[in-house]
């Protein structure tokens, strides 16, 4: 029976989210363009009841969509495309935000949150803050909104509570019988299937909505022709977005690092650019408004950036779902059809934002004076320009698919500029210089900051902080030559970041010293510029001297076809044959089975699989790191998608570590490999499968006979094997015979490498006929047959069928001292969070003063 | 001079110097046809061809070579122009190719056959999909 009532209930919610939000917008506009004060405060109580209402819709259509999502109700296209009822309930809250229209209700949800917030800490902006706030809102309800314009053939937004049958009306099961519902979902994209995917798009679209917050004060003062007074409360925000978004973006990295096999966290693709860039304008907006705060300079300039800020906010949203990027990203997107509505969303701010600015420009006050070089205004801010040109070079080139629309369809030219072919290697050739001048500007910029000084004693403070950065960087350099050779330490550009991002560290640990001493809770800036500096340094590391270890020492080629790269790179593992790679002693030991409900690895061979491919039964206990994960004849759940590939790896000392690289077959999705990561301190093993040898598609060799007595040794794919009994059967499976049928089952021992094997094959006169079933030993390659008796000598036939054993072709490769790149990111976090403190306080304490 | 107009100057420097190099590093959309011309040119540089693959009346991909191992494997691509062309990738078949129609190319020609050292998938839109099974 089809659900109807929960999607109707949740298209009534959008519907009432969208009319709230705009009635929200025109109340609050009343109230900030009102005379009188009780008429303020009649169109303020209209306009907070109407956001009321808009944010508990919102709930509610989050609410109806998760419900949907849940019980599994496939009759829904949201449901079918992107959930299936095996999937465990964790990963059914990624579905959620799986599908576009599930973003959109997320990003609407975080900004109804924030809304609230606002609402609620401050009464003096609400106004025309909500203003803005209720208008984004509706262009995100009409998103979702999916209603046709009666009169017009024209659809307005996409809703997620559209059923599977009004999508796929022409599928002949439809046409058929339109009550149809599937009894099966198509299932999440198995690369979503990560927790990382749990939290890094929440985190993400939080940093989304956060950056609304300071857009909207900034707005608002201009309006209010409050041109100075709007940085105070929207500079805690402004933070508060750069830190949520810079861990979101990190968050993104960490999973691509964990989750995809191309070796790395960051590949410059238009879909990571798109928030990238953003992200740099928006620490740069940071640093001008601290810098108004301080010395009334930079007003200007921080009303652009923040405005710029949220402008590319809209517009990297318009690149990911416009389809505009779909010939340059790996990401397959969507298009729903909104690419003129998320236009409309982006010009309409647009125009209001460059009006706004340009109508009140000559009024927003400027300080005439000069600004000295030698003073912290003027190092900030060149500062400030670096991070908008390191943007501006990510921009252009991510922005080429749009040139050429522009050229192609509104001039009618024709442009067929492609981006460039070898992005990481492009874009680092830029970003690495600007990051460099990032690195000491922000060493150098601290003391300029904290310190009113002259240039004499600039050398005098900086003397402690350059000797250390010049010891450490010798060390450094050393290490790097022991570790890599000499021919590492040529390329400058490495060697220059290196040397930036260790002075900055420096420089600012002795900021950080000094602040601790006196007034610890002024230390945020010095600590997330610690944090910087070791991320660069971190990522110099991990990404400039990664290196790959898998290399090809069997002195076999692969394929002559292949090419040298992979015949280099990938190392062939046969099944128990142990290897040597990066000083350790590497070994395959078979694929592996993952269970349901107790964390752990089967062994395939300890199972038997039944006609139901999500479950399987224990052939004997189940033992996994000492623990018992199952008994023998325990009936038990697995995710017959997941095949993990167990590599052992055995260091010089003895201690052994296991890797458990992932390959994910999805019927309906196709196949994924995923990387497992040993983690050191010093570094990572990163490694994933590439290819492997596939069972079911082996081509088996013709088979060959032996006659042999009991317990007569026989060589079967030149492994030892010997016949050790065979006893008559009444069963076969769970198919009882009959009294004239005869059948008898042989246990042959096969000695592998490491553990002995028994093969069980049939012999069954059945109705008169002769039958074999044969048995595999998957593990050695080898299939035995009992093909015939002979009673009268003893003697027993036995066929023995052989294939090439099991492999896994793997890639490996180290990331040295990752973990700086980590633990620079926890800094700069940490160093966020103390400053959000501050600027909060500071803002409470002026209101409390009734000053805003 | 002011300070101010020095700063000015540098940055729309840098700015140009950026749209220099975007416009000079960038690489282009062609068909097989161009692509060729541009590579008996002499010119080395990686170009994106966006094409689609052809299949049977069952679905199936046609003119899939698979290399010795699975390591490699080719595949005829018909571009924008029509075209037919032999591409061969010197790495493992992407996941998801088989389920492909549209996909681009980057790389180049080494003598009559396409090099791709990249390629990029375009899947069916889950809307343009009008099977559901049963």
């Amino acid at each position: 029976m089809i659900h109807y009532f929960i999607g109707d209930l949740g298209h009534f919610f959008v519907i009432t989210s969208f009319v709230a939000a705009l009635a929200s917008a025109f109340s609050y506009f009343k109230a900030t363009n009102a005379g009188s004060l009780e008429k303020i405060d009649f169109w303020r109580k209209n306009g907070s009841l109407s956001f009321y209402t808009h944010a508990a819709a919102v709930l509610g259509i989050c609410v109806s969509l998760f419900v949907i999502i849940a019980n599994h109700y496939f009759e829904y296209h949201y449901a079918y495309s992107y959930s299936d009822s095996k999937l465990p309930d964790h990963y059914l809250v990624s579905t959620f935000w799986n599908g576009q229209e599930g973003s959109f209700l997320l990003w609407m949800f975080w900004q109804a949150v924030l809304g609230i917030i606002i609402i609620h800490t401050n009464k003096f902006w609400e106004g025309p803050v909500m203003v803005v706030f209720a208008l984004v809102q509706a262009f995100l309800a009409s998103m979702i909104l999916g209603v046709v314009l009666p009169g017009f053939d024209f659809r307005i937004g996409s809703s997620p509570f559209v059923l599977l049958r009004d999508v796929m009306h022409d599928a002949p099961i439809f046409i058929s019988q339109p009550d149809f519902i599937p009894a099966e979902g198509n299932g999440l994209n198995p690369l979503l299937q990560n927790y990382w995917m749990v939290i890094h798009p929440p985190t993400l679209f939080l940093g989304f909505s956060a950056t609304l917050v300071p857009f909207s004060f900034c707005i608002a003062g201009l309006w209010l022709k409050k041109y100075s007074d709007w940085v105070r409360p929207a500079l805690p925000w402004a933070l508060f977005a750069g830190a949520v978004l810079g861990l979101g973006i990190l968050m993104g990295g960490y999973w691509a690092y964990e989750t995809l096999n191309f070796g790395g966290y960051w590949n410059w693709d238009p879909v990571e650019n798109a928030v990238y860039v953003p992200w740099l304008i928006l620490i740069a907006a940071i640093h001008t408004m601290i810098t108004y705060k301080n010395s009334e300079t930079a007003l200007k300039a921080s009303m652009i950036l923040v405005i710029t800020v949220f402008i590319l906010i809209l517009y990297s949203t318009f690149l990911t779902r416009s389809g505009i990027l779909g010939d340059s990203s790996v990401h397959s997107f969507t298009d729903l059809g909104l690419s003129g509505q998320l236009l409309i969303y982006l010009l309409f701010f647009l125009f209001i934002a460059i009006a706004l600015c340009i109508w009140r420009w000559k009024q927003i006050p400027t300080t005439s004076k000069e600004v000295s070089t030698y003073s912290r205004e003027f190092w900030v801010f060149i500062g400030t320009l670096v991070l908008c040109l390191m943007g501006f070079q990510v921009l252009m080139p991510t922005s080429i698919p749009v040139w050429n629309s522009i050229v192609n369809n509104v001039f009618g030219g024709s442009s067929n500029m492609a981006p460039p072919a070898d992005q990481i290697g492009y874009y680092t050739k830029f970003q690495l210089w600007f990051a460099i001048a990032v690195a000491l500007l922000s060493g150098v910029g601290q003391y300029f900051w904290w310190k009113k000084i002259e240039v004499r004693q600039l050398g005098k403070e900086l003397l402690a902080p350059i000797l250390i950065t010049f010891v450490v960087f010798v060390v450094v350099l050393q290490v790097l030559i022991f570790q890599f050779g000499s021919g590492s330490i040529r390329n400058f550009g490495y060697l220059l970041i290196l040397f930036a991002g260790i002075f900055t560290v420096s420089a600012n640990a002795k900021i950080l010293f000094g602040l601790l001493k006196a007034s610890p809770s002024l230390s945020g800036g010095a600590v997330a510029h610690i944090g910087i500096g070791l991320m660069l340094v971190g990522i110099m590391f991990s990404s400039g001297y990664s290196k790959i270890v898998s290399l090809n020492n069997t002195g076999l080629l692969y394929s002559s076809e292949a090419g040298d790269e992979y015949n280099r790179d990938n190392l062939l593992l046969f099944i128990n044959e142990p290897r040597t790679m990066a000083g350790y002693r590497i070994e395959f030991k078979g694929d592996r089975l993952e269970p349901r409900e107790k964390s752990g690895y089967v062994d395939p061979n300890d199972v038997e699989f039944t006609d139901n491919p999500f479950m399987v039964v224990a052939k004997r206990d189940i033992i996994y790191e000492d623990e018992k994960l199952f008994n023998a004849q325990d009936t038990f759940e697995i995710f017959p998608e997941n095949r993990y590939y167990e590599i052992q790896l055995t260091g010089q000392s003895g201690k052994q570590h296991r890797l458990f690289p992932r390959i994910q077959d999805n019927p309906t999705m196709g196949i994924a490999a995923s990387p497992d990561i040993k983690r050191d301190i010093t570094k990572d093993l990163y490694a994933h499968v590439v290819d492997l040898n596939d069972p079911e598609k082996a081509e088996w060799k013709e088979q060959e006979e032996v006659r042999i007595a009991a317990n007569q040794e026989f060589f079967a794919n030149d492994y030892v094997a010997a016949l050790e009994k065979v006893e008559r059967v009444f069963s076969i499976g769970s198919v009882k015979l009959d009294s004239v049928d005869v059948a008898v089952k042989a246990h042959i021992r096969v000695k592998g490498e490491y553990e002995d094997y028994i093969a069980q094959p049939i012999f069954l006169i059945r109705n008169r006929m002769v039958g074999r079933i044969p048995d595999e030993v998957s593990d050695l390659g080898v299939q035995l047959t009992l093909l015939n008796i002979h009673p009268e000598a003893n003697q027993f036939s036995i066929g023995i069928s052989t294939r090439q054993k099991d492999y896994v072709i793997l890639k490996a490769m180290e990331k040295p001292f990752i973990n700086v790149l980590w633990l620079g990111t926890l800094m700069v976090m940490t160093g966020f969070g103390i400053a959000i403190v501050r600027r909060f306080r500071e803002f409470e304490k002026m209101r409390e003063k009734g000053l805003e | 001079m002011k300070k101010s107009h020095i700063l000015i100057i540098v940055v729309i420097a840098v700015a140009i110097g950026i749209l220099v190099s975007t416009a000079g590093d960038a690489s282009t959309y062609v068909g097989f046809g161009e692509a060729y011309e541009m590579a008996t040119a002499g010119n080395k540089k990686d170009i994106h061809v966006v094409g689609e693959l052809t299949k049977d009346v069952s679905g199936n991909i046609m003119g899939i070579e698979q290399g010795v191992d699975k390591v490699s494997f080719s595949f005829v691509l018909v571009d924008e122009n029509g075209k037919q062309q032999k591409v061969e990738y010197r790495e493992p078949m992407p996941q998801d190719f088989t389920k492909s129609e549209k996909v681009v190319v980057i790389g180049r020609y080494e003598g009559d056959v396409f090099i791709a050292s990249k390629i990029l998938l375009k899947c069916p839109s889950k809307y343009q999909e009008q099977n559901v099974s049963v």
